[in-house]
């Protein structure tokens, strides 16, 4: 019996080498063709004859929204009952999930309307439908530049200029939340008018053991990003900055007044104006402190007014980031809540129709505002809904109309790339705050990072 | 189609017959193992495959890729911050893998000991339940616990140690090893249970000898119990070891690589590459790295163990 098996060992040790030997062989023959290149190469031009209708036809338009924000839900509810024959198929992820499903449901299985992430890299390889036949149409083009600048995307590879390759269902911009009972037991009466006044509230707040600013800044988000960019937006002009952003040539974050802006930075980490426990933080955590009353500021956006109006009734203010010099001009992390169309979406007749829908129709920018929070597109002298005097939403919407007389958007420093802030903002804030890396070094290594995923 | 019991057939078989219909049965096995290969070809050595070849390129995944050698394979051994995830990786050895072989040979010498009493199968019950949760609850649950309002340091506020506690995931000091301690926690329970099933075969007259001769406890675990679990331990420290280095839920949903990479890993790492810096040539490339490195540390592992039993 053993040496029957022994005899036979050879034979059957040659056959799964052959068979491994040849299934390699297939396998390299199958891999032999470079992968890729299977991206749509429509969409760099914008369709030529568009319709402005929805039609009378039953329509089905795929969605792709973001998890945890109605605002979207909503309008397409509503759009519904008006426009009884478009109903809407809509898949849910959170945002994180979205950025990096993005390219392959782009291609794969192109929505008709899609929360995107930052647009550059999704626009460079035509995964986005070019809208520029229906700005034309809808009379996009005639609304303030600034609002639409942010989803242009240049053929040199820069946002800010060249094709719309998105739109915006409202644009949202970011601030200073603060708790009213708080702030009066330290005599903070009214914001503070200049970045001296806000460095003494925050003293004071110290002084008196409450936590002057709560702040996520854990995992893989780096929150301080948003102080950060304020106090950039303080200390110097919003241009550079969005020139950076928008992936400029030669454009640095690497500037004087940004070093002065981290050394503040800096210096309100030293001084304990945080609480210690921030780098192990998350968003959500941060707005149940904030509104279980257990510190003074958070730095947010106009998306938590509703939210806050209801959680926090009369106890919520807002303010723009104080700048440095009194009467000085205020700039602010300012951005669409970013939606497009897959350049190979089945109704982008319809979807660019809702998108027009949700900036001109009366209903839906009562719902942008009322649900949403936030300003919403169109052109200046659009309907505005009334929203009541002593609410955080009707002072975020004043603090917009300050910013856009300034003329002080700016997108979020996190969106120059598609990796910048998961990659780069985000450990380099976190050692910023462990005492690990210094305001200089800081910026030289997110200038490093940017220069070679920019040229990558 | 008759029902002929295969005994039957066989003795009258010659030797010659046999052999004119081996080949007729070899292929009638190959036809069997069939829709196993495809699938497997398919679902694990195509994707292996194509790993391998989208580490020589640079392809964002989408759009047209080019060729580019060895280069992903230079720049990891080149950028500092892709070597830590690796140094990272083997110090999360120490808790996945030392901590819980240790610990489950102490805890299972002591439930051994106590075998017959109810007590060693409530212990049982109670340390493989982390196996029983899911990675991803462990370390929700884990990151409650170590918050700083969290039970840890609850505790240690109550014992009068209150000026340890701290942020633990979110410390650049202690990110690391409150991971590994999560891992720990996770793996003892298998450990426990592959080493009880091991000792439980151990003949029980080498222990009387043993005890004849005059040896106490110690003297029993170090002669007799701890040779022959040689083959469980080598299990277990192959599995841990696979569970350290290949590492991504339990640190994916407590710190997600923070604070400031410090809990970086390579199977992280891959994913961020992939994912959000669009990099997949590069991804795969530290994935064949990591493949590799699986490998190097496991084979070494399983010879040292088999040895033993030859």
């Amino acid at each position: 019996m053993t040496h029957h098996f022994i005899g036979r060992r050879p034979a059957g040790r040659t056959r799964p080498v052959m068979a491994v030997l040849a299934l390699s062989g297939v396998l390299a023959a199958a891999a032999c063709s470079p992968p890729g290149g299977d991206a749509p190469t429509t969409g760099s031009s914008a369709p030529a004859d568009v319709k402005t209708t929805c039609g009378t036809a039953p329509v089905t338009l795929k969605g792709y929204f973001e998890t945890g924000f109605p605002l979207p839900k909503t309008l397409s509810e509503e759009f519904t009952k008006q426009f009884p024959n478009v109903t809407f198929d809509i898949r849910e992820d959170q945002f994180a999930v979205i950025t990096q499903n993005a390219p392959r449901v782009l291609a794969d299985d192109p929505p008709d309307l899609m929360r995107l992430p930052q647009v550059s890299e999704l626009a460079k390889d035509n995964l986005l439908l070019n809208m520029d036949s229906y700005a034309k149409a809808y009379g996009w083009d005639k609304w303030p530049a600034s609002q639409l600048e942010q989803m242009r995307f240049g053929s040199s590879g820069e946002r800010g200029t060249g094709s719309l390759v998105a739109m915006g269902l409202n644009f949202s911009m970011t601030g200073i939340f603060y708790n009213k009972k708080l702030a009066a037991q330290i005599g903070m009466t009214q914001p503070p008018q200049t970045l001296a006044e806000f460095d003494t509230a925050l003293q004071k707040a110290k002084a008196a053991g409450i936590v002057p600013i709560d702040q996520f800044n854990g995992g893989a988000t780096g929150g301080l990003a948003f102080p950060l960019q304020n106090l950039m937006a303080a200390y110097g002009p919003a241009a550079p900055i969005n020139d950076w952003i928008f992936n400029k040539p030669g454009a640095t974050i690497d500037t004087p007044s940004n070093l002065q802006a981290t050394q503040h930075l800096e210096k309100w980490i030293k001084s304990g104006y945080f609480a210690p426990d921030i780098n192990s933080q998350d968003y959500a955590m941060m707005m149940s402190r904030f509104i279980g009353g257990k510190n003074l500021f958070i730095f947010s956006g106009d998306w938590e007014s509703g939210n806050l109006d209801k959680q926090m009734a009369g106890n919520a203010g807002f303010f723009l980031m104080p700048p440095a010099q009194a009467g000085g001009k205020q700039a602010a992390m300012s951005a669409p809540l970013t939606y497009g169309v897959g350049a190979k979406a089945k109704n982008p007749d319809c979807a660019a129709f809702f998108l027009n829908w949700v900036a001109t129709n009366q209903k839906a920018r009562d719902i942008g505002v009322q649900v949403g929070g936030s300003h919403p597109m169109g052109p200046t002298d659009a309907y505005m809904p009334e929203v009541g005097k002593d609410t955080v939403t009707a002072a975020t919407l004043a603090a917009g109309a300050t910013i856009g007389q300034d003329n002080g958007a700016m997108d979020f420093i996190a969106n120059a790339t598609g990796a910048i802030y998961a990659k780069s903002w985000t450990p380099q804030l976190q050692r910023l705050v462990a005492g690990q890396q210094n305001p200089q070094g800081l910026l030289t290594a997110v200038q490093k990072d940017y220069e070679s995923q920019v040229k990558g | 189609m008759s029902l002929t019991p295969p005994g039957t057939t066989r003795p009258r078989s010659t030797g010659r017959g046999r052999r004119a219909r081996r080949p007729r049965r070899a292929w009638l096995g190959w036809a069997f193992a069939l829709p196993a290969i495809a699938v497997y070809t398919t679902f694990v050595l195509r994707p292996l495959a194509l790993t391998v070849q989208y580490s020589f390129y640079d392809w964002n995944g989408i759009g047209a890729a080019s060729w580019i050698g060895l280069d992903n394979y230079t720049r990891l051994f080149t950028e500092p911050e892709l070597l830590a995830t690796i140094l990272h990786a083997f110090e999360l050895i120490v808790f996945f893998s030392f901590v819980p072989v240790l610990m489950g040979l102490a805890v299972a010498a002591t439930i051994r000991r106590i075998a017959q009493s109810r007590l060693a199968t409530v212990a049982r019950t109670v340390l493989f339940l982390p196996q029983v949760i899911p990675l991803v609850a462990a370390g929700i649950m884990w990151t409650w616990l170590l918050s700083t309002t969290g039970l840890v340091n609850q505790m240690l506020s109550a014992v009068g140690l209150g000026s340890l506690t701290r942020a633990w995931l979110g410390d650049f000091g202690t990110a690391l090893p409150a991971v590994g301690v999560i891992g720990a926690w996770v793996q003892i329970g298998l450990c426990t249970l592959l080493l009880l099933a091991g000792m439980s075969k151990i003949d029980v007259s080498l222990y009387e000898a043993a005890r004849l001769d005059g040896a106490g406890p110690v003297r029993e675990f170090v002669s007799i119990t701890l040779p022959s679990l040689r083959q469980e331990i080598g299990v277990c420290v192959t599995v841990t070891v696979i569970a350290a280095l290949a590492s991504f839920d339990i640190i994916y949903v407590s710190t997600q690589g923070g604070p400031g990479n410090s809990t970086m890993v390579p199977g992280l790492e891959i994913f961020y590459l992939a994912f959000s810096e669009r990099q997949v040539g590069m991804a795969s490339a530290l994935a064949v790295v990591l493949t590799l490195l699986v490998l190097l540390c496991v084979l070494p592992i399983q010879r040292l163990t088999r040895d033993g039993n030859r």
